[in-house]
């Protein structure tokens, strides 16, 4: 299941959590990736949709994983400059493969998880069109 | 009756309507003006699973999810 956080997570106290978690689980390499809402363009932070039937679906076929264990939390709501929006550790017996894991997951996370990114600005939510990916399908109903 | 969700940024309230197939969903919804630019760039899935084909047949009680181009992290 995927954690999630109405505005930025915490993100030692929920690292610490994973690493007690699995520490003693066989698992030689714990990799962490901490997305960090960056202050482009003026923005006062980043704001969230999650559709969590659809998220809790495409982040299943990473939860089963033969040699690695994969965490994640992702925000909604507001998450200002300089929090953590997402979160997500990779646990491996050695670090090679948890660094493969982590690029292939953060880049199918990208492309496929049913999330929508607003940029906040002058206390307006403006959808990150600009950022944003068509879904498998996209343009059907067109 | 299948229920029609519009999430994300689209920001329109969810309908009720009475189609048999993606295909009927599709000249439904682009009778609705303010929907075709975002029915161009939007994904459909139907019980919460992506479908791509217009053939797909849609039964009662059915939930459909429009999917606008997504960005997490």
């Amino acid at each position: 299941m995927i954690e999630v956080f109405k505005g930025g997570i915490p993100v030692i106290p929920t690292l610490d959590r994973w690493y007690e978690e699995f520490k003693l689980q066989g698992y030689g390499a714990m990799i962490p990736f901490i997305g960090i809402v960056r202050p482009d363009n003026g923005i006062d932070g980043l704001s969230f949709d999650l559709y969590l039937p659809m998220l809790n679906k495409w982040f299943s076929k990473w939860k089963n994983l033969k040699d690695a264990r994969i965490v994640m939390a992702h925000s909604f709501s507001d998450v200002k400059v300089g929090e953590s929006s997402f979160l997500c550790a990779v646990f491996t017996t050695h670090r090679q493969e948890g660094f493969k894991y982590l690029e292939e997951f953060v880049e199918d996370f990208k492309a496929n998880a049913p999330i929508w990114k607003y940029d906040i600005k002058n206390g307006k939510r403006i959808f990150a069109s600009d950022r944003a990916k068509k879904l498998p399908g996209a343009g059907i109903l067109s | 009756m299948v229920i029609v969700e519009f999430l994300g940024p689209i920001g329109k309230r969810p309908l009720k309507l009475k189609v048999n197939t993606i295909k009927e969903l599709k000249e439904e919804l682009n009778k609705d003006e303010s929907l075709k630019e975002w029915l161009k760039e939007c994904a459909v899935a139907v019980n919460d699973k992506i479908v791509t084909s217009l053939d797909v047949t849609l039964k009662e009680g059915d939930k459909v999810v429009i999917l606008p181009p997504v960005c997490g992290g």
